[in-house]
């Protein structure tokens, strides 16, 4: 492709931003894992011996880093589950030929450009308060009590949430991929005896396959960070029941103070992101070599 | 049994009438060919067969068995389509014996199947392949093979060589024939290239604009055409048509005589014209001709023919090959004896 010469020349030319990027990556890594060491409090910030690894002890023995783990597993296969199987029947519906599709696409994607914050607080007050909100009058309506959703299922609730502004990013993706699978082969499928059901079994879902595992994939990198939706709605609470590993650090940090603490959870963070990136990078580039 | 019968089959797209009313028999082991212009409604023609669209009215008729409303799959047909719509994540068997496992059969079943159809189109060595490793042709013949398995009473193919470079089509061509003759099933194909419909067909159909213009075999339509469409889509290079003074001598609107019909003379001849450019194929030489009324004709002449550009030329069509045809430009038979005589006195 290129010679000797002009592969030498690129990689100066390239060499102003790869730096930079490098330096942006590591500099807040490099400080990160410093601090990780120290023993760092904002009551003293004057005095920050180093410890060694106590931190990172610290906050692998304490029990709410257990709670945190599984509580950031169980936001992110909920989501994930809902917002691909939920994505894959809404984008069917969207792609089918109907009068107004246009706008109903458009308010399909709508909710992906409500910032987290503004949508955790529209869900709270207008959504899921046991007395004003629709949900809970709804119920009420049809004679089946009320259920305080933020503190009787306060995990299902952040589920629901997230879900509900991550959908429309499914829904994206996957009706473009079902807009590309050619007319002829649903034709031939039919021709050749397939029912509805075969026809997605057998011709659809192979087909957007790779969209799912790009939603899976750029979805999973996203909801590992969820902080927003859990700090304007149930602080982490009650107790731990809503705690991921991200609010889990910022509460070591500005709740408890301990950039010590805090930093040492980061860098077990970026490991566990790491160790989810490895399977998933291996799982989609299975998918995308065919 | 399987014969076909279309009984005023219409379809409109909204307010587009795309298929006006047509009546169509096809005989049990027919192979047949719709031919006609893009946009003539070939294609969508075959899809209402195929049942992949709903006729607008009329009834279509399978082995006696009236099937205008039933599924695609209950017809009974298998389709070839111009784009092969092979499945691409699917091997090759797996893609042949798609329809089989679709009709709920045991896997030994559809592995005996899958390899002989295999082993008649020559895709043994490739069964474990995807679509995508394939060529043009082998794919092709996947979908052929797919179509074939099926057993089904007819076989519709759309355009399926328009995708493959020419000499592969040649190739294909003569497969398809040679499959036609082993299986004896009925097959319906759609083409746009009359040169696919003669070589091909037991009957040809020619269709324009919605509408039959004519049914018959290859040589019917080559030797009898009924109207000026025919005679012009029919043959290669086209029928040439004089309109004016030699037409009304023959009591005709327009007189048309094919290039292969026509003798070409540098020193008399019944019509006058100059040469224009001449194509020399090695076995022959088309000589397009301009006329006086700035008409252009063709004449199909002998290998060696050497006629520069501008010379003068005159052209004599061959007797009892002058098809002559009325204002509406249906053509004149009741007359053909006398147009011999008129033909000879030249």
């Amino acid at each position: 492709m290129a010679t000797t010469n002009t592969q030498a020349t690129a990689r100066v030319m390239m060499a102003p931003s790869v730096i930079i990027l490098l330096l942006w990556m590591i500099v807040p890594l490099a400080m990160t894992i410093y601090f990780s060491t120290l023993n760092y409090n904002l009551f003293n910030p004057a005095e920050t011996p180093f410890i060694g690894f106590l931190n990172y002890e610290y906050f692998l023995t304490d029990p709410a880093f257990l709670t945190a783990l599984t509580n950031t597993l169980i936001l992110v296969l909920g989501v994930l589950a809902i917002t691909v199987i939920g994505g894959i029947l809404l984008a069917l519906l969207l792609d089918q030929a109907m009068w107004g599709a246009g706008i109903v696409r458009l308010l399909v994607i709508a909710p992906f450009f409500v910032m987290p914050t503004v949508s955790a607080l529209v869900w709270k007050n207008m959504m899921m308060n046991p007395v004003y909100g629709l949900i809970g009058q709804f119920t009420r309506a049809l004679g089946l009590g009320t259920v305080d959703w933020l503190s009787q299922v306060p995990l299902l609730s952040i589920i629901i949430i997230v879900s509900w502004e991550w959908l429309p990013f499914a829904v994206l993706i996957l009706l473009t991929a079902l807009q590309s699978l050619s007319e002829d082969q649903k034709e031939a499928a039919e021709m050749d005896g397939a029912g509805f059901l075969s026809i997605f079994w057998y011709i659809t879902l192979p087909h957007i396959a790779r969209a799912i595992t790009v939603v899976i994939l750029i979805e999973t990198i996203f909801l590992l960070s969820i902080f927003a939706e859990i700090y304007v709605t149930t602080g982490g609470g009650p107790g731990n029941a809503t705690t991921n590993i991200p609010y889990l650090v910022y509460a070591q940090a500005l709740l408890q103070f301990d950039v010590g603490g805090a930093s040492a959870g980061g860098i077990v963070a970026v490991i566990l992101a790491n160790i989810v990136a490895f399977f998933l990078v291996r799982l989609v580039g299975k998918n995308l070599e065919t | 049994m399987s014969g076909i019968q279309l009984r005023n089959v219409a379809k409109r797209f909204g307010d587009a009438e795309v298929i006006p009313g047509i009546d169509l028999d096809i005989q049990d082991g027919e192979f047949v060919v719709f031919v006609g212009p893009s946009g003539c409604g070939k294609s969508t023609l075959l899809r209402l067969i195929a049942g992949l669209e709903d006729v607008s009215g009329g009834t279509i008729s399978i082995g006696g068995k009236d099937v205008t409303d039933a599924a695609p799959a209950r017809r009974g047909l298998a389709m070839v389509f111009q784009s092969y719509a092979l499945y691409p994540h699917m091997s090759v068997a797996a893609n042949i014996g798609f329809p089989l496992k679709m009709a709920g059969q045991s896997k030994a079943a559809i592995d005996q199947k899958v390899k002989a159809a295999a082993a008649t189109l020559n895709l043994t060595d490739y069964l474990a392949r995807k679509p995508r490793e394939l060529s043009g042709g082998q794919r092709q013949r996947v979908a052929i093979g797919r179509a074939i398995v099926r057993e089904p009473e007819g076989f519709l193919f759309d355009e399926p060589l328009s995708n493959l470079d020419a000499a592969l089509r040649v190739n294909m061509r003569l497969e398809l024939s040679e499959l036609h003759a082993q299986l004896k099933t009925t097959m319906i194909y759609v083409t746009h290239d009359q040169v696919e419909a003669m070589t091909m067909a037991d009957k040809i159909v020619v269709l324009n604009r919605g509408r039959v213009e004519q049914v018959g075999s290859p040589l019917d339509l080559y030797n009898h055409p009924d109207n000026l469409f025919v005679a012009g889509f029919i043959g290669s290079p086209k029928m040439n048509f004089i309109k004016g003074a030699y037409a009304k001598e023959h009591g005709a609107a327009t007189v048309g005589f094919r290039p292969e019909h026509t003798t070409l003379s540098k020193e008399s001849g019944a019509i006058k014209g100059v040469a224009g450019v001449s194509e020399h194929l090695g076995s022959d030489t088309f000589v397009h001709v301009k006329l006086e009324d700035g008409t252009q004709v063709t004449a199909r002449c002998a290998g060696e023919m050497a006629v520069r550009h501008g010379d003068t030329v005159w052209l004599t069509p061959e007797d009892g090959r002058l098809h002559r045809f009325d204002e509406k430009g249906l053509a004149m038979r009741e007359a053909a004896p006398k147009l011999r005589a008129a033909g000879s006195g030249l």
